[in-house]
């Protein structure tokens, strides 16, 4: 087969390249690095796990903001921990995304110039200490909700990434809730922080898990190639009902009105989404978008000289080992 | 008699395991400013793991103290409630994260004596600083070598990086021979066979350092004047702004659990 047939979608040849690599993906065979794939699959990949990579960094920023104000030692030690693995996360997901032919200093520029988009959640602020709990049990319980059905994605990269992936976000769920909890059974002003904090993060947690079916460009095929396997509705609804119960449990109110339980659906009915609030955010203008970008793109500048002397001492160690050798 | 000489020891084991992992406190908290900000992922992962590693160092320290002092005060209200002229960490390490060069220098200078202060420390009589000293010295002999790492690619990488390393080490050398200062707690706990003799680590640090910053073709500064004063709590400027951001939690909701 020539490199022109396989470039070539049109060909009888590339027809039916496409055609066993669907096969293969029906059969829960998983796709490797070198093997054949269209390129529709590999770019819908890259733009995926980059945005899923991009959102691991910029989501050590609004928790990194109370790293140096924990309120003990040992919040501190599990805070520090936990935006370390976030870090961790990011490094073997930007990883994963170069097996598909892209640099990470590619998929960097991307973020910085807006052309890769992040998980819009965290261009909210967390301006008390109760937003780490609230982050840790709704963020994490949404992103779980979203991660859990990718281990079993067709990318055999990425599904790997994600078993790892999910097991330490199960861990930050439970250390969130229970950050909550103790907000939630302390003192008065305690408990106001932690009713706060739901307050301001339950609507955009519920805005994380997409925009509804109807307006989702991407699901149909993502179905396909198992990057989805729900839709976002569906995970949406899945997440209320799993959360109501544990904010009851804590004592705390879900802020929404109409939310009550359906009987006849065996799920909680909600109130609308304000959309409006999403899509403003999606475009750039949420309250700490600006901040954020200027957060990395301020560190990714800071930090050229040190990267620069990074690669000029590795090419000197080399040259010296060469001269040797000689 | 007999009790009084007992209660001044214990008070004196007291200070002395202040005197030490005050520098862990602070150092990890000025590693801590850093988290998501740093020139590339893996300096990022680093840094916040030695962070990690200083306050889980802290933990063990300050719990040992609380259980010394005996009167119900607690690991916390060591590290967040007491008052600036309180903590006697080394003016080293409560210095700002300048740069990245300024950073690394910092914790260059600190790991070197710290490795060296922990080795001593693991043969100490009293059991808990022996246990916790072999612990946090397999954490410190990474911090070690990282920060050595990073001595020898700044100052042995460009022009800039070069000039901008020389520039750290240069400001932060004045806070290095304040690490070998004996306090009254220092000369009480080595003369019961429990802490270490710092004046005894001068040489050996100042040979190592040397020789690092030779391999990083650095200049050795040769200024032979030193401050001092952190080890009797008074401080820089820095400290008290690095104990707003520290304490203000437990500063603005005294007695809560978290």
């Amino acid at each position: 087969m020539s490199e022109e047939q396989i470039k070539n979608p049109g060909t009888e040849r590339s027809r039916s390249l496409e055609k066993q690599f669907e096969a293969r993906i029906a059969r829960d065979e998983k796709i490797e690095p070198k093997d054949w794939m269209p390129e529709k699959y590999r770019k819908t990949h890259i733009r995926q796990m980059s945005q899923h990579a991009h959102s691991e960094i910029v989501g050590m920023l609004p928790e990194g903001n109370w790293i140096t104000r924990a309120p003990s030692l040992r919040r501190k030690v599990a805070l520090l921990a936990k935006v370390q693995d976030e870090a961790g996360h990011g490094l073997y997901l930007y990883s994963a995304t170069e097996t598909l032919g892209i640099s990470r200093d590619e998929m960097y520029e991307q973020l910085h110039t807006g052309k890769a988009k992040y998980s819009s959640i965290f261009n909210y602020p967390t301006v008390t200490w109760a937003d780490m709990g609230a982050i840790g049990w709704l963020v994490d319980g949404a992103a779980i909700i979203n991660q859990v059905p990718l281990c079993n994605t067709s990318y055999g990269p990425y599904a790997r990434a994600m078993i790892r992936v999910c097991k330490e976000e199960s861990f930050h769920q439970r250390q969130g809730y229970e950050i909550m909890m103790k907000l939630a059974n302390g003192t008065p002003e305690q408990k106001e922080m932690a009713q706060d904090a739901l307050n301001r993060w339950w609507w955009p947690s519920l805005m994380m898990l997409g925009p509804t079916d109807a307006e989702s460009i991407h699901t149909e095929q993502s179905m396909k190639w198992k990057l989805k396997r729900k839709s976002n509705d569906d995970l949406r609804q899945q997440f209320i009902d799993q959360t109501v119960p544990q904010a009851d449990l804590i004592g705390l109110t879900i802020p929404d009105p109409d939310l009550k339980w359906n009987e006849e659906r065996q799920s909680y009915d909600f109130g609308d989404i304000d959309w409006d609030e999403f899509w403003q955010v999606v475009k750039g203008h949420g309250p700490m978008n600006k901040e954020r970008m200027k957060a990395r793109v301020g560190a990714w500048e800071e930090g050229e000289w040190v990267r620069d002397a990074a690669m000029a001492y590795a090419d000197k160690k080399q040259e010296r080992k060469e001269k040797q050798v000689v | 008699m007999q009790l009084q000489v007992q209660f001044n020891m214990k008070q004196e084991l007291y200070k002395y395991i202040l005197g030490i992992a005050d520098n862990s406190l602070i150092l990890g908290q000025r590693l801590g400013e850093l988290t998501g900000h740093g020139p590339t992922l893996e300096t990022d992962i680093a840094c916040t793991n030695i962070s990690l590693d200083l306050f889980g160092q802290v933990r063990s320290y300050f719990q040992y103290a609380a259980k010394i002092a005996g009167d119900g005060r607690t690991e916390d209200n060591i590290a967040m409630l007491r008052k600036e002229r309180e903590y006697v960490n080394v003016l080293l390490v409560e210095q700002p994260n300048t740069n990245f060069a300024y950073t690394m220098a910092r914790q260059f200078l600190f790991d070197v004596y710290h490795l060296a202060f922990l080795s001593e420390l693991e043969k100490s009589k009293d059991l808990t600083l022996s246990a916790i000293a072999k612990k946090c010295i397999k954490e410190v002999r990474y911090h070690e070598r990282f920060s050595s790492d990073w001595i020898k690619r700044l100052g042995d990488g460009t022009e800039e990086s070069k000039a901008k390393m020389q520039e750290a080490i240069n400001d932060l050398w004045t806070y290095t021979d304040e690490l070998f200062h004996q306090t009254e707690a220092d000369k009480a706990m080595v003369s019961e066979g429990i802490g270490v003799d710092v004046t005894k680590l001068k040489d050996a640090y100042y040979k190592q350092v040397n020789e690092v910053l030779e391999i990083a073709t650095l200049k050795i500064p040769e200024s032979k004047y030193f401050q001092k004063g952190g080890k009797k709590g008074i401080h820089t400027e820095h400290l008290g702004y690095l104990l707003a951001e520290l304490q203000y939690m437990q500063r603005t909701y005294p007695n809560m659990e978290w």
